[in-house]
């Protein structure tokens, strides 16, 4: 066993970390007062290219689609030493890691050839328009609707949950083509215009007060042939191309998140009637199960990693990750609340670590349903890794069009 | 990066589970439970050379790294298997790690050769944790008893901790000589035999001193995680196989959510106790300073997988698996062995915390 990096991921990191330190040296500490939307696209456009000129963007994408040809061991090198750092990435992250490569893997040559390069230089934004309202967990029953019009197609329907809709130029959308076909069957991805006629993205307010997402509603959107990924019916294979990027981006505990050292931390401040709460023995046993979670977590990441490192596929054990983070992410921060007694529950205390917590407390409640739901991520543990047989879906064979839902 | 076992330790794990597959298992429990003879299947493993494999190969062992009793460990957990391997795995690691040159000639030869048989032994019936020992040592003799003691019944060397002018520390205690007496203690566990070990002014030689004892328990734990590791496994195993056959409803029982999500939680808690016991395994063979706190980690969420797979076992097999017939009763009982085997879950979270607390001192 050996958790050193080989030689050449060494110098890689080295290399990194020299670029990192004379590039990214405003962005050591978080930002005092949170970013202005606009702020936070100047800056993020700007990183973006700080990197691509630097060869740091696309690292594990072939070199013909602009990208650095280097192995996911190098991606990872190179991420890890980013979050050293609280630099803005998260504009890009979901087009760059999920949308473009399926643009690159399914598109039309004509597309890969005018938007791939774009992105990758942080021009242009994108975004994944999947959820409805009517299809969350259950995406393959998705509604909207792409109808073929001479060579276009025109897109009728309602997105939800859209990630930075709002700030994106682009968007690979799924649509059902043929409401006759079984579910799976009838649908279709497109490349659309986030900026075209009928498309109107309108942020939705979160239960936490911030606003993330997006609904996009879409009315008589007109898309070219063109700009069609895979064939058409082929929408669901398309999709998971995409799922199972995000499969690899979405997982690890999100950076600067609280863990079981700012449990710690706080419960040092704290004094209970029955003595200082570190004193405790369920304080002390409660920060080691959030240790064991949150290190556990790293831990079968690590694995993970080494199976990488040796060319083998990270399989769907992977899942374990946001089920564990996010449910401990809840608890650990309500006990800390506990702790806290009524100063847990008042918003204008001063201690900083609290302030987290309470953050973490209402941001956990959408980390467990974000980018698959806790019992779907069972599920697939479930079914995918123990062979257990999948759910009844009664609709799964029905034409679409005939199902309970349609 | 290379987080996984070498491909020695991998290739012994091959051939214990392959092996322990074929001649241990519930059934073998389940015979010894009923009377059957454990001595042929210690045999044979001796035969292996298994209890050699961490022996230098000058006292007559294989000489292979910590990890190799790592994987010995686990497969013992998994398969059950009714002989003292993981005493003998638990005493080899106290003579490497703090032995005298005289003390390892003395009895590792043996323990290799399987001519003898060593234990471990620290509880003394009660309430106590492994930190505190009541037998007393003093003029080279020791005057306590140890309970339950496992496997202790066929042994002829017990490494036991007790208090001597300088504190707590091991101490090896020679079985066939004088102030020794060992008679069966019944405990939950019907498959691993228990023993009170009585010693009346036995004689007591030192192992490592009082500061190394808590280096021991260290060891203990890293090894006592992987044998938590294979029995929880083993038992989501079984969990798993009866909800793919099982039909209720007019359906297989692992197409509710309510059994898969079980299933999926056992894995859940498997994969994280993987993780801390891996890295465990790590700290122990290179040294690293993170020792303790991995150990104690490990050993923890080892704990938490055993006793959520073992009584979830039960809880998916239903009225069956309530019976005295089926198999779910070794992995329950054998539980709560590996709980009484060194400390609970209460103790080491409170070891992990408090290296928490002094890793953090040091940083400030």
């Amino acid at each position: 066993m050996d958790f050193n990096d080989t030689t050449d991921d060494a110098a890689y990191r080295a290399t990194a970390r020299t670029w990192l330190a004379a590039n990214a040296g405003e962005y050591r500490d978080p930002p005092t007062v949170p970013y202005s939307r606009d702020e936070f696209v100047r800056r993020s456009r700007s990183w973006q290219k700080a990197k691509h000129a630097a060869g740091y963007t696309g690292i594990t994408w072939p070199k013909s689609m602009g990208g650095q040809g280097l192995s996911p061991m190098h991606s990872i090198v190179f991420s890890q030493e980013q979050s050293r750092y609280h630099t803005p990435t998260s504009l890009f992250d979901i087009g760059l890691g999920m949308c473009i490569p399926t643009v690159f893997t399914h598109g039309q040559p004509d597309a890969v050839a005018r938007y791939v390069a774009p992105a990758l230089a942080g021009d242009e934004v994108w975004c994944q328009l999947f959820s409805e309202p009517a299809a969350g967990s259950d995406l393959a029953g998705i509604r909207t609707k792409a109808v073929k019009d001479g060579d276009d197609w025109v897109i009728d329907g309602q997105k939800v949950w859209t990630t930075n809709a709002h700030l994106s130029d682009f968007g690979i959308i799924v649509t059902r083509t043929d409401p006759s076909a079984p579910k799976h069957k009838g649908l279709t991805m497109f490349i659309v215009d986030m900026h075209a006629p009928g498309v109107e993205a309108r942020p939705l307010k979160q239960m936490s007060g911030g606003s993330d997402f997006n609904e996009v509603f879409f009315t008589g959107v007109r898309v070219a042939d063109s700009h069609r990924l895979g064939a058409v019916g082929d929408g669901w294979k398309v999709a998971l191309t995409t799922l199972m990027h995000e499969r690899l981006a979405v997982g690890g505990k999100p950076s600067h998140a609280p863990g079981y050292a700012t449990l710690m931390a706080l419960a040092a401040s704290i004094d209970t009637d029955t003595g200082p709460a570190m004193a405790q023995r369920d304080v002390r046993q409660r920060i080691a199960a959030s240790y064991i979670a949150d290190e556990g977590i790293k831990l079968t990441q690590m694995r993970a990693l080494s199976a990488l490192a040796k060319g083998q596929v990270p399989g769907p054990e992977q899942s374990i990750s946001k089920v564990v983070v996010a449910k401990t992410m809840q608890d650990m921060a309500a006990f800390a609340m506990d702790l806290s007694e009524a100063g847990g529950f008042v918003t204008t205390g001063t201690d900083p670590d609290l302030a987290r917590l309470q953050g973490s407390y209402m941001a956990s409640a959408g980390l467990r349903i974000a980018g698959g739901t806790d019992e779907i991520l069972r599920n697939i543990i479930a079914e995918r890794v123990l062979g257990l047989p999948g759910d009844l879906r009664p609709d799964k064979d029905l034409p679409f069009n005939a199902s309970v839902a349609a | 990066m290379d987080f996984d076992f070498s491909d020695d330790a991998k290739a012994l794990r091959d051939q214990a589970r392959k092996f322990l597959d074929e001649r241990a298992g519930p059934k073998v429990a389940r015979a010894v439970m009923d009377g059957g003879d454990r001595a042929p299947l210690w045999r044979e493993v001796v035969d292996l050379g298994w209890p050699a494999a961490r022996v230098p190969e000058g006292h007559g062992g294989v000489g292979m790294s910590s990890e190799a009793a790592c994987v010995l460990a686990e497969e013992t957990g998994r398969s059950l298997a009714p002989v003292p391997l993981m005493q003998s795995l638990l005493a080899t690691e106290a003579l490497l790690t703090l032995g005298s040159a005289a003390q390892q000639a003395r009895w590792l030869p043996g323990i290799a050769d399987g001519s003898i048989v060593a234990v471990t032994g620290w509880a003394e019936g009660g309430a106590a944790s492994p930190a505190v020992a009541n037998a007393r040592v003093s003029g080279g003799t020791v005057r306590g008893s140890k309970s339950p003691v496992a496997d202790a019944a066929a042994a002829h060397l017990a490494i036991i901790s007790a208090t001597g002018d300088d504190g707590i520390q091991l101490y090896l205690v020679d079985l066939t000589g004088p102030g020794v007496e060992v008679a069966p203690v019944a405990t939950l566990d019907l498959v691993r035999a228990h023993s009170i070990v009585t010693l009346t002014d036995a004689p007591a030689d030192p192992l490592g001193s009082p500061g190394s004892y808590h280096d021991w328990l260290d060891r203990a734990a890293v090894l006592s995680a992987f044998e938590a590791l294979g029995t929880a496994t083993a038992a989501m195993d079984m969990a798993v196989a009866y909800a793919k056959e099982r039909v209720a409803f007019g359906q297989k029982i692992g197409r509710y959510q309510g059994v898969k999500h079980k299933c999926a939680d056992m894995f859940i808690k498997l994969e994280l106790a993987r993780g801390h016991a891996l890295h465990a395994a790590w700290a122990m063979e290179s040294g690293a300073p993170e020792l303790r706190q991995a150990a104690a980690a490990a050993r923890v969420a080892s704990l938490d997988a055993l006793a959520f797979c073992a009584e979830e076992n039960v809880q998916i097999h239903g009225g069956i698996g309530y019976t005295w017939d089926s198999d779910c009763q070794f992995y329950y009982r054998r539980n709560r062995a590996l709980v009484a085997a060194l400390g609970s879950r209460t103790f080491w979270a409170e070891r992990l915390v408090r290296s928490l607390e002094q890793r953090n001192a040091v940083a400030a």
